[in-house]
């Protein structure tokens, strides 16, 4: 069934990661009789190696290259993100949400912000709807195609007992990319609660067991797992003509290519064009703007906890199904621009937790002794939790730089991943931890914690899109100004970030960049 | 963890433990919860010192040593197969040895130490990355411990009793209506 392609074959499409962006991209051009070969640095595993143990699951699936976080990000782990078949959804947590209007119109929403680097995305939502109508069919979205939302869990119900009691008016478990029953030869949810480790039923949305098989079915689609892409060849023409790379025995391997298309999530992608310099592009691929690696965001993000007056086992069942939509609008006077949503946030298990709330907060009584014990560990079943994640803003500063000297398993340069909060990134967390803490306090809660950004997990803007050349790195289809058969199929592409959670933008992309692709191609203009 | 004790020979230890020493290593027995640590890199002063440690950190009153044990037991695998592990442990416990008083500076084995003395010597290395070392492995030595974890609230892997769709996801009862 699954094809598998000749090295030298140039007619194919060749596709560096097999995630969000380009495990969707891979299935619709496979679905389209277009030819793919995707090259995944991860190995492929399948449900029954998902465990519900954090610990081995984190080794298990992250990727754990060399990294270095400077500015605000975690030194030895700048980003939270997945290196298998099926990158990171196959941690994702499932909240698909859709882009406000206004928030692929940054520029002219929010108007000239200091030290930001904002500009209009060049779509909009108009354009975007039946990419993302066709993305919520593809994932199963819940509260979408008639699909009934998911039950409330405790920890969702405590949410939503402050929400109705400060008078938000939104509030429910959310649009989420898990089965709220059986659909598309997938189990409804079990509440099982480690959604975040993997699901271990299938439930939710992953690419490892939805687009990769559907794709595989074809016979137009071969993945070559554990195969890390180290550069894109060009020809004297400027145009890519294939990839290199490392197989799964450690053989470096030259897959011949008619397009590439690039979409290792926001670090690896510009890290591989930054990596792809030569005598006609000496600053790196596609990068005649100078902002290949530039432009990183992670959305303003921080957590809250609160000890409840009673019980709540805020691990049990789905962990992110529910939501709190009213903060989401564009109101300056609250003294930021952009907006936020509050979605719920377990603790993942009692280890996780009691080192990260004496190491995050300052709210908490230090991190360890007698009072810690008492007040933090020994209330573990009394908690709930909410995520609060918002638009944050571009800033040139932040990104990705290659290390002068320390090399990686591969012989590659250490990314180097900068971000610094932006004022109005500050501004608007401090007004989500009020607001976070409002929703607990109404529901009787005396303690609440408030938590800064984990390591990032919402990855975006390194290769932003842009209508003039200068100002990015590819078009609204995704193809690089530089070069025409190089695409950029991530997060990486975002121009701004938008508050919701980025993978539905990403897969709807994917199915609108295959559309445009496979067009381009029947018409040989690539 | 038991077997190893009928090879090696037995001393008097602190109130709660016996200590068995054999060479470098060495066993801590505890009769009245019939329990035993035995470690093979660590000295039996350095064990019962990080056991103690462990304790102080972490403290649940309604929790036997036996968990803390488990954490020293750790420590000492991993002490086994990185010496430099083992230097930084038998270092640490020393350093926490040293009782500064004022200008006077003398020894006394951490574990022998009164209760006040102890913290305050940990609250003079607290961050370093000796104490570090071992509150890590405290955290996930004794919370990842899925029996102590279940005590917490904490309830563990749940696949194989298919998730908590019918075993109180939603059974949140104190709420007002
Ligand atoms: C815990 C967690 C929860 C999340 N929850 C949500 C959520 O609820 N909603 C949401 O929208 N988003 C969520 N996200 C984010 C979401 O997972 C990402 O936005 C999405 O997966 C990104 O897609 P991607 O295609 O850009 O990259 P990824 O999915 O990360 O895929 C990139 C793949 O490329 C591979 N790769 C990289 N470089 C190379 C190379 N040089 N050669 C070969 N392969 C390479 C990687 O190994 C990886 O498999 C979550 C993330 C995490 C970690
Ligand atoms: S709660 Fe639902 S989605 Fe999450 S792991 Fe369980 S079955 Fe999968």
């Amino acid at each position: 069934m699954a094809k598998t392609f000749d090295k030298n074959d140039d007619s194919v499409v060749v596709i560096v990661g097999s995630g969000a962006g380009g495990g969707t991209l891979g299935n619709e051009l496979a679905q389209k009789g277009v030819n793919v070969v995707c090259l995944e640095a991860g190995k492929r595993f399948t449900l029954d190696d998902i465990e519900n143990d954090w610990n081995t699951m984190f080794g298990r699936l992250s990727w754990l290259d060399a990294r270095k976080g400077t500015g605000d990000l975690l030194a030895g782990l700048p980003l939270w993100v997945c290196k298998t078949v099926g990158g990171t959804t196959v941690h994702w947590a499932g909240a698909s949400l859709r882009f406000k209007e206004h928030e692929f119109k940054a520029k002219s929403a929010y108007g000239n912000i200091a030290d930001a680097n904002l500009l209009d995305w060049p779509l909009d939502l108009h354009e975007m709807e039946r990419f993302y109508s066709m993305a919520e069919d593809k994932m199963g979205t819940t509260g979408t195609h008639g699909i009934p939302r998911l039950p409330g869990n405790n920890n969702f119900q405590v949410m939503e007992y402050g929400a109705n009691a400060l008078g938000y008016k939104e509030c429910h478990t959310g649009n989420m990319s898990i089965n709220s029953e059986p659909r598309d030869g997938r189990p409804g949810c079990h509440q099982i609660g480690f959604c975040m480790a993997g699901c271990a039923i299938g439930a939710k949305w992953s690419i490892l067991y939805t687009e990769i098989p559907k794709a595989e079915a074809t016979g137009h689609f071969e993945l070559r797992p554990e195969s890390m892409v180290l550069k894109i060849n060009h020809g004297k023409d400027g145009k890519a003509t294939g990839v290199v790379y490392v197989d799964a025995d450690g053989n470096t391997q030259e897959q011949k290519a008619r397009v590439v298309a690039i979409a290792g999530n926001a670090v690896e992608t510009p890290r591989l064009l930054l990596n792809s310099e030569s005598s006609m592009f000496p600053d790196g691929m596609a990068n005649s703007s100078g902002q290949v690696g530039k432009n990183f965001m992670r959305h303003t993000t921080a957590t809250v906890y609160a000890t409840m007056p009673g019980a709540v086992y805020w691990d049990r069942g789905t962990q992110m199904a529910g939501i709190i939509m009213d903060e989401v609008h564009n109101n300056p006077n609250r003294g930021f621009v952009g907006g936020y949503y509050m979605q719920t946030l377990p603790g993942f298990g009692l280890a996780w937790y009691s080192g990260n709330v004496g190491g995050m907060s300052k709210d908490s009584p230090g991190k360890w002794g007698r009072n810690y014990t008492r007040e933090v560990v020994e209330n573990y079943r009394n908690m709930a939790g909410m995520w609060l994640v918002g638009e944050d803003m571009p800033q040139e500063k932040n990104g990705v730089t290659l290390h002068e000297s320390e090399k990686d398993q591969h012989g590659l340069a250490v990314p180097i991943v900068n971000f610094e909060d932006h004022a109005n990134d500050v501004a608007m967390r401090n007004h989500a931890f009020i607001a976070g803490s409002n929703v607990y306090q109404a529901g009787g809660s005396k303690k609440q914690y408030q938590l800064g950004p984990f390591p990032s997990t919402h990855n975006m803007g390194t290769c932003r899109m842009s209508k003039n050349a200068r100002d990015g790195v590819c078009n609204s289809t995704g193809a690089t100004h530089d070069v025409p058969n190089v695409f950029i199929s991530d997060g990486s592409q975002f121009t701004t970030g938008a508050a919701c959670n980025p993978t539905l933008t990403i897969v709807s992309l994917a199915i609108r960049q295959a559309e445009n692709m496979a067009n381009m191609l029947s018409q040989n203009t690539i | 963890m038991t077997k190893k004790v009928s090879r090696r020979t037995f001393i008097q230890g602190s109130a709660t433990a016996g200590v068995v020493v054999a060479g470098s290593s060495s066993v801590i027995l505890n009769t009245k919860e019939s329990w035993a640590l035995s470690t093979e890199t660590l000295s039996a002063d350095t064990a019962q010192s990080l056991l103690v440690m462990a304790r102080h950190l972490y403290p649940h009153d309604f929790l036997g040593d036996q968990y803390y044990a488990e954490i020293v037991s750790g420590l000492d695998e991993q002490a086994k197969n990185d010496s430099a592990i083992a230097e930084k442990l038998e270092n640490g416990v020393k350093d926490l040895s040293k009782v500064i008083e004022g200008d006077r500076t003398y020894h006394l084995a951490f574990k022998d130490q009164s209760s006040g003395l102890q913290l305050e010597n940990l609250n003079r290395i607290d961050g370093d990355d000796f104490f570090e070392t071992v509150r890590g492995a405290t955290l996930n030595g004794l919370y990842g411990n899925p029996r102590v974890a279940a005590m917490f609230g904490f309830e563990g892997s749940s696949v194989e009793h298919g998730g908590y769709i019918n075993r109180g996801f939603d059974d949140i009862g104190w709420l007002p209506k």
